[in-house]
């Protein structure tokens, strides 16, 4: 096989597994912190409850964050050296700052935010607690930065072939950030408030239902209504902000084979790439037009203009449709939920199975919002100045091929262990009472 | 300004050297403590693993620094070293994931697993302390294949375990007491000897590769200087052997000492390694200068690191400190 598509299978999935877990740590840590403010403010142990189920939640998909962003670090140099050499003098600094001001600053107060609640004031573990986030949140910073830049490159100039800084702010704020690092954001937050919320709905649905319960449940889903529609909003701006900068991105996106006016919106199709069109395709008439260029008749960029330089179709194609799909999902459900909680104080039991079956759905909608931008990318790794094939090692297959078997061994293994072990987390803490057991002691105590 | 300019990639090497160190000392004893997991009962494991949970995920950042000042400043030993070690660095990597995973899975995990959690721990912590010091075995040996310098590499694999094992033990004296902490002084001076051991086997295996590493040490009038080295490691070695034959103490004040010890052993190891290897980044083939990126970017990561290590610094030692003394049991509440 193909030694640069068995690097990009293996990057891929191993940065496909990590994302999961800061997209659920990024914005449970800002969770954690409104649960601990709530405590502080009402004196409510309810609140103090839900932060110390929610805070083994966190410590279990940090931990997974934390694993698969090391095999990242080292996946950069062994699977793309030639990203180093070609665009090194960029890409470091930004990784430094991020390893400098995020990673310490978060791993650090995590202990104390974990295990430091009795051994420190009140005020200080609450600090802790905004520490840990605010961390995340400056890690997601720099990386998105980074990623950023290479889909606009700027503040760049090439010499000999190598890419020198010129101006620092604009490579940070570079054409793409704002937007793209909105996107994620938000993004994070609904993978979060669904969690919450679903995992919340399942105990309430299996009679655990403290008051603890009902305010993760209500935050989750208030959470969620309040983020999709903003969501939707910063999605279709970075749309248009694609459009620009790499419109054949939003071509595949589309699935327009011709630049032309009055282009219709593609429902549903499957992209025949061999033959330029779509097969099966149903339209509504002028809708891209319309939502892209604003007119019905607005001339919109096909792929034609880039053929032998787009990314492959229909990945792109579909991946964009799995995530539009599970956005308007979750607009319907959390604002139905939302109106019910309003109106009637409590949910039926046939939405909370709902918000139980959605309980992953940002894994889903993340996963494919990345696949499109990723994918879309394609030939280029970073757009204009380096393409995936120029940035590969030299490493033989069968290595990549045999390491790959192991990473994806052990993915499924941590992926099913995870997901078994948030059910069972949920199952115990509605048998513990108000009192949770201590963490690491439950056998200590039990041997003594 | 015109000097640290000059000499900026010097400077890098010397960050890096730093945050391998504190990586070596600090993940050391996480990971040490994870292989003497193996010797506990289910109630011991808790309470060995109740001296690390607050402490390890930061002692891995010091790898992620360190790896990453690799590749940013020195992009081409980067690229050279780890497609040379692009096997081991994945085993590792494996050991390093199911040791981290487990810290939380072995406790969340339903009762039936937990065991197996726990061996995945153990597991782990051995892969990635064995890997490590294959690793640095390869890379003494200069990469060359062959027979002997495999055989090296496995044993650097077995010294650095047993020099991890020797830090977890001295990190448990100083936070157990009772019967682990006199369990704990055994598996110390066992591990002791092992160290010991290794470290021999590794200065005598240096010079004799490379006749330049030969010179170095051996010429005159460097030797006079140099001698302190191994002569200090020497009487460290034998007073720490010393110290550990009166330990357990009923008085816990300087329960901290034999860590200290390993502290300074470690340090004392590595100037060793690093003096041999000096002006070399991946020996006799690559120097610090040739492998070096673009001075502009190493000036802004210069700038970042040197305003916000102190804080690194700082706030390291307040969770130390939030934490000193023998361990408690690890509770959320």
């Amino acid at each position: 096989m193909d030694p640069i598509l068995l690097a990009r299978i293996q990057f891929g999935a191993n940065i496909s597994f990590h994302i999961l877990f800061p997209t659920i740590t990024i914005a449970l840590g800002w969770v954690l912190l409104f649960f601990k403010l709530r405590f502080n403010a009402t004196g409510n142990e309810a609140w103090m409850n839900a932060y110390r189920f929610w805070v083994k939640v966190f410590a279990l998909s940090f931990a997974l964050g934390v694993v698969s962003g090391i095999t990242m670090s080292f996946q950069f140099g062994t699977n793309w050296p030639g990203f180093m050499e070609r665009v090194g003098n960029i890409a470091g600094p930004l990784l430094a700052y991020e390893v400098l001001t995020a990673f310490f600053l978060e791993a650090t107060f995590l202990g104390i935010m974990l295990f430091g609640f009795r051994r420190v004031p009140g005020w200080a573990h609450t600090l802790a607690t905004f520490l840990v986030a605010f961390g995340t949140t400056m890690s997601a910073f720099w990386i998105l930065v980074l990623n950023s830049w290479m889909h606009t490159p700027a503040g760049f100039e090439m010499r000999e072939g190598v890419a020198h800084a010129t101006d620092w702010m604009a490579i940070i704020f570079n054409p793409s950030m704002p937007y793209r690092l909105g996107h994620m954001l938000l993004a994070s937050g609904l993978t979060c408030a669904f969690l919450v919320a679903g995992l919340s709905a399942w105990r309430w649905l299996r009679q655990d239902r403290g008051e603890d319960v009902r305010l993760a449940l209500r935050a989750g889903i208030w959470l969620a209504a309040a983020l999709i529609p903003v969501q939707i909003l910063v999605g279709d701006l970075h749309g248009l902000n694609t459009l620009e900068h790499q419109p054949a991105k939003v071509a595949a996106m589309e699935g327009n084979w011709e630049t032309r006016g009055n282009v219709p919106l593609v429902l549903f199709a499957i992209p025949n790439e061999r033959e330029r069109r779509n097969d099966y395709a149903i339209e509504i008439p002028n809708g891209a037009s319309l939502i892209l260029k604003h007119k019905a008749d607005g001339v919109v960029p096909g792929l034609n203009d880039h053929i032998g330089k787009h990314p492959p179709v229909a990945p792109v194609f579909y991946a964009f449709r799995i995530m539009v799909g599970m956005g308007m999902a979750m607009l319907a459900l959390s604002w139905l939920g939302a109106f019910l909680i309003w109106r009637k104080g409590e949910l039926p039991r046939l939405i909370a199975w709902g918000f139980v079956a959605m309980t992953f759905s940002g894994w889903v909608a993340t996963l494919a919002g990345w696949y499109v931008t990723e994918i879309g990318r394609q030939p280029w790794l970073v757009t204009g100045v380096l393409t995936t094939a120029q940035a590969a090692s030299a490493v033989p297959a069968g290595m990549i091929g045999t390491t790959l078997a192991l990473y994806l061994a052990i993915y499924a293994l941590l992926m099913v262990a995870y997901i078994s072990v948030l059910f069972h987390l949920a199952r115990k803490a509605g048998g513990a009472g108000t009192t949770p057991p201590p963490v690491y002691s439950v056998r200590l105590q039990a041997a003594e | 300004m015109e000097l640290i300019s000059n000499n900026l990639p010097i400077v890098f090497a010397g960050l890096m050297a730093v945050s391998i160190l504190a990586y070596v000392i600090l993940d050391g004893y996480d990971l040490g403590v994870g292989m003497l997991m193996a010797r506990g009962d289910r109630s011991e494991r808790d309470r060995m693993i109740a001296t690390i949970g607050p402490f390890w995920d930061a002692n891995e950042t010091w790898l992620v620094l360190g790896i990453g000042l690799l590749l940013v400043a020195f992009p081409a030993a980067h690229g050279l070293i780890l497609t040379e070690l692009y096997l081991p660095v994945a085993l590792m990597l494996l050991g390093l994931t199911l040791r981290g995973v487990a810290f939380e899975f072995r406790v969340k995990a339903q009762m039936r697993f937990q065991n197996a959690w726990d061996r995945a721990f153990i597991g782990g912590s051995l892969l990635a302390a064995l890997t490590q010091g294959y690793m640095l075995g390869r890379y003494i040996m200069g990469f060359q294949a062959g027979f002997w310098q495999e055989a090296f590499a496995l044993a650097a694999g077995f010294g650095l375990a047993a020099a991890y094992t020797f830090v977890g033990s001295t990190w448990l004296i100083a936070k157990t007491e009772g019967e682990l902490q006199a369990r704990a002084v055994s598996w110390a001076r066992a591990s002791l000897l092992l160290t010991l051991a290794g470290m021999i086997a590794v200065s005598l295996a240096t010079p004799l590769v490379s006749p330049r590493i030969f010179d170095r040490w051996f010429s005159f009038p460097n030797i006079i200087g140099l001698a302190s080295i191994p002569l200090m490691t020497g009487a460290l070695f034998l007073s720490l052997w010393i110290f550990l034959r009166r330990m357990p103490r009923a008085d816990h004040s300087l329960d901290l000492v034999p860590f200290l010890g390993a502290i300074a052993l470690f340090t004392l190891g590595f100037l060793g390694l690093a003096y041999s290897f000096y002006p070399y980044i991946v020996p006799e083939k690559l120097t610090i200068r040739a492998a070096a990126s673009a001075t502009e970017s190493l000036w802004i990561i210069l700038l970042g690191a040197v305003f916000v290590l102190p804080f690194i610094a700082g706030y390291t030692a307040f969770s130390y400190y939030v934490f000193r003394g023998k361990a408690r049991e690890l509770r959320y509440d």
